[in-house]
């Protein structure tokens, strides 16, 4: 019988080096701590490999199909027989995926920080805080029911809070963590009232019985309605509303651009491989619910999947900051992974999209975090994030520049490169389903391919850039991680997904889309050349063509406004309506009434404390009196 | 006991009282409690309670009143006259008593006593001895046992309270 | 003895012994002098207990004990009062009533 008790470690291990490391990270050498937690880091990618391959080569097959596999659980918060919350490991495709996008890119970022956070002040904090992120997202992705994915989903967003505001004297990280707390937060009310509706009308928080499609779970949920849509779909589209403010989804995605402001590791790391799929992996965990009970709220996933992507596109071809304009690529990506799943269907075939978006989470963990990684090793160079500063980088930084140009190639779609075949999946799928969305999805493909490579001829072309002092090329510690993820990201692509990863377990095989296929390599190319002849030489055309657009440039260059809305909605409308009438309240109706009572209390003790003269004969005298009084009372009671 | 026996000894009673709460020689009053303590002692014999009598003769006129008079006599100059009480004090003291002594004496006056029985024991030593130490129904011994532990317990106490702080402490 | 007088004449005694003792608990400042007042309190209590023995249970000793005890616990009361005092005035080298407040707020 397999054992695979030992996948407890994977995460565990990272907790315990975090809490060792966050208690006594200050007693050795900071490098000490970094080898200590990238060591662990080691151990549990290591043990996630070992049991990728017993799972799915030796044990995780039964009668054809890749099965659930509960490696234990105990009752944590028991409520009746059915509802509990429990703690737990959980073993199907997507999670030992997850296991393998989450080690491997945790390692990577975990090696690489070596030489990019030298000689940083808070280097232990740094690596306790990246064990503490591993760690959550790993229980995050093990969890065994909804209730535990939602603790470690919190607590993912803490460490990601605590990593985006590493900088804590830059005013402008602090309120970049604190807003990404916030939006993050925002949306994750949405989550937990979902659940709750979720486990009131499923009655169970248990992933197996939520995700089974034959389980009682399924079919008894489907009964209530309210607002003219079943009760279920709104719990589902209120957890998907988490996914949404996890998954940087419009509108809730203006938290991931200002997350920047973190060490770039971390953004490689946290908001471009692994938290932000969170969502992603959440609506292919409770993908079969989706799919038999609300094909709305699946609608609704596809649909705003699908705009996001095309409005992220459309405003990384104005930024200027190369870490912004990956933040937006991650936006648009993510928002591939949601159309993917939300035009599939269950089954093998049919969960072709379901597979794509898989697929695609884990191509896109691998080139997005070297195109971060990249960026990293470019800032360490010049320390600027601004390419306008940048140019000609290639004759510097060769190794930087061959593996970012990997990535650029696997990220537009080019092959053989890894993008290329994930990327083609999810467009066969949407052209099956829906043909508006396959469009808009194909556009972004071109969009893709030419701001991928306007940033390409910027940072490494383009002008003779003068640097202050040569920028050198980076350790060699960080350029192991970039060529190891190069290589991934170069060869992901042939990884026989269908095999592993489908949507109820049974394996298939897909195959190339030539109709697909090559009018996407056809539009990728396009914009590789169109961003070719724009910026490989310095030149006033993309200033002309920016200026005939006008305000539409402009438009996309502020990020449509999207930040300005909302600080109007809260400054404006919620603080002047909302908050400052309450702070009113509370200041002078709460609080005066809590002082006039101590003042009230204070006055009237001060007044009676004379009475306590300390002399004998009074006290003596007033009992005497009293006693007299109660005599006379009684007396008159009985006469009465 | 006659009438005239009463009033005698009643008369006595409540003048020493009275004297021993206004006199303001220290040593007189003590001297006019010692007087009224006797006034009591005659009504106990008088009611033929001749043990309490003696009781009462002995450690309330003996031992109390002289104990009371050694510490006078340690702490008092006894050539001053005691401070007289202000008037408002004494108004309202009075006051308190008359209206406490009226309230109290008119319930006597209006209580109906229940009629003598003629079932009397004798208050002889014999009976005494056998009542106080005895453990049945009228026996009272529990209480006579505390009372003897409370002496003890006072004993020490004012001991302690009373002696010399420590020197070397 | 019960000839001609009743027990209300003792009650009337000792309840007027008993204020009298009451007007000197309030008035009086020295601290012995206050004892005293105590101690008249205690003796019309005592006679209350007799009187009451005498004449209405006269079937048993009751109130003849009470007195008995009453007498004893005067003599701690006593003994422990006298104590305070001394220990007191060793103090503050005098024993008025009014000086001693030290239990005021």
């Amino acid at each position: 019988m397999e054992n695979f008790s030992y996948t407890l470690v994977i995460p565990l291990i990272l907790f315990f080096t975090f809490v060792f490391t966050g208690l006594f990270g200050g007693k050795f050498k900071p490098v000490i701590s970094g080898i200590i937690c990238t060591v662990s880091v080691f151990i549990s990618a290591a043990l996630s490999y070992f049991a990728a391959y017993q799972y799915f080569f030796i044990y995780g097959k039964a009668d054809g199909a890749y099965r659930l596999i509960n490696v234990f659980s105990f009752h944590w918060l028991r409520f009746n027989d059915n509802l509990s919350i429990d703690l737990g490991i959980l073993l199907d495709p997507i999670s030992v995926m997850m296991l393998i996008v989450i080690t491997t890119v945790s390692l990577m970022v975990h090696i690489y920080s070596l030489g990019y956070m030298k000689g940083d002040i808070g280097f232990s904090r740094y690596y306790a805080f990246l064990s503490l992120f591993t760690f959550s997202m790993l229980g995050l992705v093990l969890s065994v029911n909804i209730f535990m994915t939602y603790m470690f989903w919190e607590l993912v967003g803490l460490s990601s809070y605590l990593l985006i505001g590493h900088y804590y004297e830059k005013p402008a990280a602090v309120s970049a963590s604190k807003k990404a707390f916030i939006v993050t937060r925002f949306a994750d009310l949405g989550f937990l009232i979902g659940i709750l509706l979720l486990s009131a009308f499923a009655g169970t928080f248990d992933f197996n019985k939520l995700t089974d499609p034959n389980g009682g779970a399924i079919l008894q949920s489907a009964s209530a309605t309210f607002l003219g849509l079943s009760a279920i779909t709104w719990a589902l589209i209120l957890i998907f509303m988490g996914c949404a403010g996890k998954s940087a989804m419009f509108p809730l995605h203006i938290w991931l651009p200002d997350a920047m402001e973190g060490p770039t590791p971390v953004s490689a790391l946290i908001h471009a491989a692994t938290m932000v799929v969170a969502g992603v992996y959440l609506v292919a965990r409770l993908f079969p619910l989706y799919v038999f009970t609300s094909p709305q709220a699946l609608e609704v996933v596809a649909y705003v999947g699908a705009f996001t992507s095309l409005f992220a596109a459309i405003i990384a071809c104005t930024q200027t900051d190369i870490k912004r304009v990956l933040a937006f690529s991650t936006i648009s990506q993510i928002g591939y992974m949601m159309v993917a799943l939300g035009v599939s269907g269950y089954g093998a075939e049919e969960g072709l999209g379901f597979m794509a978006s898989m697929f695609h989470l884990f191509t896109h963990a691998m080139f997005k975090a070297l195109l971060f990684l990249c960026a990293g090793s470019i800032i360490h160079a010049i320390h600027t994030n601004e390419i306008s500063e940048m140019g000609n980088l290639r004759k510097y930084m060769p190794v930087t520049h061959i593996t970012f140009l990997i990535a650029c190639l696997a990220i537009a779609g080019v092959p053989p490169l890894s993008g290329f075949f994930s990327k083609d999946e999810i467009l066969v799928a949407a052209v099956e389903k829906n043909f508006v969305i396959f469009l808009v999805q194909y556009i972004v493909a071109g969009i893709t391919a030419f701001y991928m490579f306007r940033l390409y001829f910027m940072v490494f072309w383009s002008r003779d850039t003068k640097y202050e002092h040569d920028p050198h090329e980076s350790p060699k510690v960080m350029l192991f991680s970039l060529v190891f993820l190069a290589v991934a990201a170069a060869l992901a692509g042939f990884i026989p997904f269908s095999e592993f990863v489908t949507s109820n377990g049974v394996p298939f095989a897909s195959h190339i889309h030539l109709s697909v296929a090559l009018p996407t390599v056809a539009l990728a190319l396009a914009g590789i050349l169109t961003a070719y002849f724009l910026y490989k030489k310095e030149s006033g055309s993309p200033d002309k063509i920016t200026n005939s657009l006008g305000i539409i440039y402009r438009s996309a260059y502020r990020k449509f406004y999207i930040d300005e809305v909302y600080l109007f909605v809260t400054k404006k409308i919620i603080f002047n309506l909302i908050s400052i009438p309450v702070a009113w309240f509370d200041r002078n109706v709460v609080d005066n009434a809590m002082n006039g009572i101590a003042f009230t209390t204070n006055y009237i003790s001060e007044k009676i404390k004379v009475m306590q003269s300390g002399q004998l004969q009074q006290y003596a005298f007033v009992m005497i009196a009293g006693m007299i009084l109660i005599f006379l009372l009684t007396l008159y009671l009985i006469i009465v | 006991m006659s009438e005239t026996v009463f009033y005698i000894l009643a008369g006595f009673i409540l003048i020493f009282s009275v004297l021993t709460v206004t006199s303001r020689r220290i040593l007189r009053t003590a001297v006019y409690l010692f007087f009224v303590l006797l006034g009591t002692c005659g009504f106990f014999f008088a009611m033929e309670f001749n043990f309490l009598g003696a009781v009462q003769l002995t450690v309330y006129a003996g031992g109390i009143v002289v104990i009371i008079i050694f510490s006078i006599m340690l702490t008092s100059d006894l050539q001053d006259k005691l401070e007289a009480a202000g008037v408002s004090k004494i108004f309202f003291s009075l006051l308190a008593v008359t209206a406490g002594a009226a309230v109290c004496i008119s319930t006597i006056l209006s209580y109906k006593f229940p009629a003598l029985t003629n079932n009397v024991l004798d208050s002889s030593m014999n009976t005494i001895g056998l009542r106080l130490l005895g453990y049945q129904e009228n026996g009272f011994v529990l209480p006579f046992e505390v009372i003897s532990i409370l002496l003890l317990a006072a004993m020490i106490g004012s001991i302690i309270i009373a002696k010399k702080a420590d020197v070397n402490k | 003895m019960p000839e001609g007088i009743g027990i209300q004449h003792f009650l009337i005694l000792s309840t007027l012994m008993f204020f009298i003792g009451v007007y000197g608990f309030l008035t009086r400042k020295n601290l012995i002098t206050i004892l005293l007042s105590v101690e008249l309190i205690l003796n019309s209590v005592n006679i209350n207990f007799v009187a009451i023995n005498k004449y209405l249970y006269p079937e048993n000793l009751g109130g003849h004990f009470f007195a008995m005890f009453v007498i004893a616990i005067a003599a701690t009361e006593v003994a422990v009062a006298i104590a305070i005092i001394i220990s007191l005035y060793r103090k503050l080298k005098m024993i008025d009533v009014e000086n001693v407040n030290e239990m005021k707020y």
